[in-house]
């Protein structure tokens, strides 16, 4: 079942993260209590153009040297911290949540045109793949993920995220039936700037694990929302589509109503399928992606996840329910429910 | 006489107490089973090779075909098969032949895979409320895709070369006339005209009759090149290039001469009566670049408008094969797998070489995905596709399409009792006795044929609905929904499946 939520701002004014929670709370009847998480874009100015590589040690002593070790092989960390966590009640902390501020060194990946992102998520696959008991969960550039096993508030207030202020916020409340209580399992999924939250179930995953693997991408989260944050950085960063496009090739129109488009937009859309079909998603689900600009949301083909929009002034929310973003904004115009495949876009001016 | 008579394999008996006499047994069985004397029917039952053609037409249920009524004493190593083959071979000094697939009993993966189906945390979609997509397209892909962008407006940059679009991913293989009768390509042109999808013509040339169905033909390029010229090429939808066949790997054809009638020789372009011998591998490919040459060939023949497929046989290395075809040009592979019928094929090769397609199918798919080209390809299954569930278990496995054969002879009266290679089908399906082609009626076998196919893919929408599925995009490869029942971990490991309960 799981809720989701995300608000962006615009005009890029910051908002702490006491309401998000508050929105994320009420819809408890979503969750289970055994994960929740939030991502945050804007967190970190004062290390704005570093990549904020987020690590979850099971054990600082054991595992920490090596994944140090990794990170100096492909540049330099400028700053590393514990990240503060506040104990909850309800919340055991299996694992420590660590912060490094990374400037990968680009002369490293020379045949690439992206190389800093490359470096990163290069090192990304590396570590969640090899050295067990480290999972990075987090890599983007001044954004912060916090989510943890617990309820929505228990994990706002371990991780205190009044603490922080983001120009765009998305919130995830979870009710697990894959690894349920493993705070890698909680949402969001992130990978470099690419944030997802996601209610539902991909029917399709097997078959966009593999296309997406095929391109060096692996899957080691144990979830099928992972798939969504490679998809979009594949088809995003590294095939130049725009998010609209993206959209459109993971939640496509039906045949039938390609057919009937016009020549061009009809050839279009049937290149995006042929080109790029085993990027089509299947089974219910509604999703939120960011990057650090955009913030996007859709659902499946048919629709099977609410999804409900509305906005006041430069915010645009995008919630499961319009009650969660009602509590984030009382006086919240246009609410809309965009109809399946169709996405709903928000991006900060530039 | 040193080895005399083995035992028959079929006894047929008449109820003379049913039997009215009416005589059509002896005017169906083109093997002389039957024959009357002093008003009764008589049988020979050696003659007999369970056609069920007297079955079918007998109006009184009198006659019964009891398979093996004398056996050998049983013994696991050697079997009453093993046993013929020698007798046979000691008689004759030949290679025998045999038809229809595979005879060995050989486990069959399809029979130890299950599928999967929705429960509460998603729900399954229903077909006859909500849009289902089983079309396909059979081609090239882009790599990627580039587009230009002005004011908001989005202009494709990259030009699409032509793909087939198939309504189901069904499609009938390759038998040509020659290997079966006009009547029986007749209808099967007619059936997948009919439902939106693609036939091949075989190495035997298109026959003019088959003109008007054109556009749903694939017309076959083999080692003999028979019936190949320019407007050949130009009528299809598409060219296939057959390097090897499912049902006998690494060697090439062989049509008798006596099946080789006016029509036949004209369609193939061969001399009256003169066997038609394809020869083992085609006398222009020695190695893969002389096969991208061939591909290229084609296509500028044809100005790159029909997409080129190449068909192998599932042998040990496919998976490489398939790959080196991918870059050739080619737009599809056709992988048949060792249980692909054929009219006739040494019995050796038939039961002892290639692979099964379900294994060759998951690593073809797996190598084309490691080299990040598995999109560009369409990968077409073919070899022992029996129902629906073995269409969705090998798309799930990695294939686009399937090619099937025995399947829609079966729809048009085909008992596979695989006696193809004399030419005496009772049913009308692989011979050119006029007689004998006379009593497949067009008609009705392409109706037969075009309801398989319509059935297999209402079956499919409903498997895929109840995976949650609503576009087969979302099923090809998707091995997840897959589980391996009871299959050793060497095997899952190449399906790349998990067992069940896991």
């Amino acid at each position: 079942m799981c809720g989701i939520i995300g608000v962006i701002d615009r005009g890029r004014q910051r908002m702490d993260g006491s309401k998000i929670k508050n929105a994320l709370s009420l819809m408890d009847e979503r969750g289970s209590g055994e994960g929740a998480g939030y991502v945050a874009y804007g967190v970190f100015p004062d290390f704005a153009d570093l990549y904020a590589v987020h690590v979850f040690f099971d054990n600082i002593h054991e595992t920490k040297s090596v994944v140090d070790r990794e990170l100096n092989k492909w540049g330099t960390i400028e700053h590393q911290e514990e990240v503060p966590t506040y104990e909850q009640q309800n919340i055991r902390k299996v694992h420590t949540p660590w912060r490094y501020f990374f400037r990968p060194d680009p002369s490293l990946m020379p045949r690439s045109i992206t190389p800093d992102d490359d470096i990163v998520a290069y090192l990304v696959m590396r570590i969640n793949t090899s050295i067990p008991g480290a999972l990075v969960f987090s890599s983007g550039k001044n954004i912060g993920v916090f989510k943890a096993s617990g309820w929505p508030e228990e994990v706002a207030d371990f991780y205190r995220i009044q603490d922080y202020k983001g120009y765009m916020w998305l919130g995830h409340n979870r009710y697990p039936t894959n690894t349920p209580g493993w705070w890698g399992g909680a949402h969001p999924f992130n990978l470099l700037n690419w944030s997802v939250v996601h209610n539902g179930e991909i029917t399709s995953y097997g078959t966009n694990r593999r296309y997406i693997e095929s391109y060096g991408y692996k899957c080691t989260m144990f979830t099928d929302t992972e798939v969504v944050a490679y998809l979009f950085d594949h088809l995003v960063r590294r095939h130049g589509l725009t998010p609209e496009l993206a959209v459109r090739a993971m939640a496509p129109p039906f045949w039938d109503e390609i057919d009937r488009m016009p020549d061009k937009e009809e050839l279009l859309n049937r290149a995006i399928r042929l080109a790029y079909g085993p990027a089509l998603m299947n089974g219910p689900f509604a999703i939120v992606v960011a990057t650090h600009d955009t913030m996007v949301g859709f659902t499946d083909r048919i629709k099977l996840r609410p999804l409900v929009t509305g906005e006041r002034g430069d915010k645009l929310y995008i919630s499961s329910e319009e009650a969660a973003i009602r509590v984030m904004e009382p006086d919240v115009e246009n609410i809309t429910m965009p109809r399946a495949g169709e996405p709903v876009i928000g991006r900060v001016r530039t | 006489m040193t080895i005399g008579s083995v035992p028959t394999k079929f006894r047929i008996s008449v109820d003379h107490d049913q039997c009215m006499l009416c005589g059509r047994c002896i005017e169906n069985c083109p093997y002389g089973v039957f024959r009357m004397e002093n008003d009764k029917i008589h049988v020979n039952s050696r003659q007999c090779v369970a056609c069920h053609r007297c079955i079918a037409m007998c109006p009184r249920d009198a006659i019964d075909i009891e398979e093996r009524p004398v056996d050998y004493r049983s013994h696991p190593l050697w079997t009453p098969e093993v046993r013929e083959a020698i007798y046979n071979q000691a008689r004759s000094g030949k290679i025998i032949l045999s038809g229809m697939g595979n005879a060995k009993p050989y486990p069959v993966i399809f029979d130890s895979l299950v599928l999967d189906a929705c429960q509460v945390t998603n729900p399954s979609i229903d077909p006859l409320r909500e849009p289902m997509e089983l079309r396909t397209y059979i081609g090239k892909k882009p790599a990627r895709l580039d587009f230009k962008r002005t004011n908001g407006d989005i202009e494709l940059l990259t030009n699409l070369v032509p793909n087939l679009q198939l309504e189901t991913p069904i499609m009938i293989g390759h038998m040509s006339y020659g290997a079966i009768s006009l009547n029986a390509q007749l209808s099967l042109a007619r059936a997948v005209s009919e439902v939106g999808t693609f036939m091949g013509t075989g190495e035997g040339g298109l026959h003019e009759r088959l003109y008007p169905y054109q556009n749903h033909m694939i017309v076959q390029v083999a080692s003999g090149r028979f019936g190949v010229d320019i407007n050949y090429l130009e009528r299809g939808a598409a060219i296939e290039i057959k390097i090897g066949q499912g049902a006998k790997p690494g060697i090439g054809g062989h049509l008798p001469g006596e099946k080789v009638c006016a029509d036949v020789s004209c369609t193939r372009m061969i001399p009256l009566g003169s066997d038609a011998i394809s020869p083992a591998p085609h006398h222009d490919i020695y190695s893969i670049e002389d096969l991208k040459q061939l591909v290229r060939g084609l296509k500028e023949a044809t100005e790159w408008k029909k997409p080129v497929f190449v068909k192998i046989a599932a042998v040990h290395n496919s998976a490489a094969i398939a790959a080196g075809i991918a870059r050739s040009g080619a737009d599809a592979v056709v992988v048949d797998g060792f249980r692909g019928g054929t009219g006739a094929a040494p019995r050796v090769f038939r039961d002892h070489v290639g692979i099964p397609v379900e294994a060759a199918i998951a690593s073809v798919d797996a190598k084309l995905r490691s080299q990040g080209i598995r999109n560009e390809v369409s990968l077409i299954a073919s070899g022992g596709i029996r129902e629906s569930a073995d269409v969705a278990k090998i798309i799930a496995l990695g294939a686009d399409a399937v090619y099937i054969g025995t399947s829609a002879l079966v729809a048009m009266g085909c008992r596979v009792c695989g006696t193809c290679y004399r030419g005496l089908c009772p049913w009308g399906i692989a011979t050119q006795r006029p007689d004998l082609v006379a009593r497949l009626d067009p008609d009705v076998a392409s109706k037969n044929v075009a309801n398989l196919i319509n059935a297999w893919t209402l079956e499919l929408a409903e498997l895929m609905g109840a995976a949650g599925i609503n576009s087969i995009e979302s099923l090809r490869g998707n091995r997840d929904r897959l589980r391996g029942y009871l299959l050793d971990e060497s095997i899952m490991k190449v399906l790349d499946i998990k067992t069940v309960g896991a």
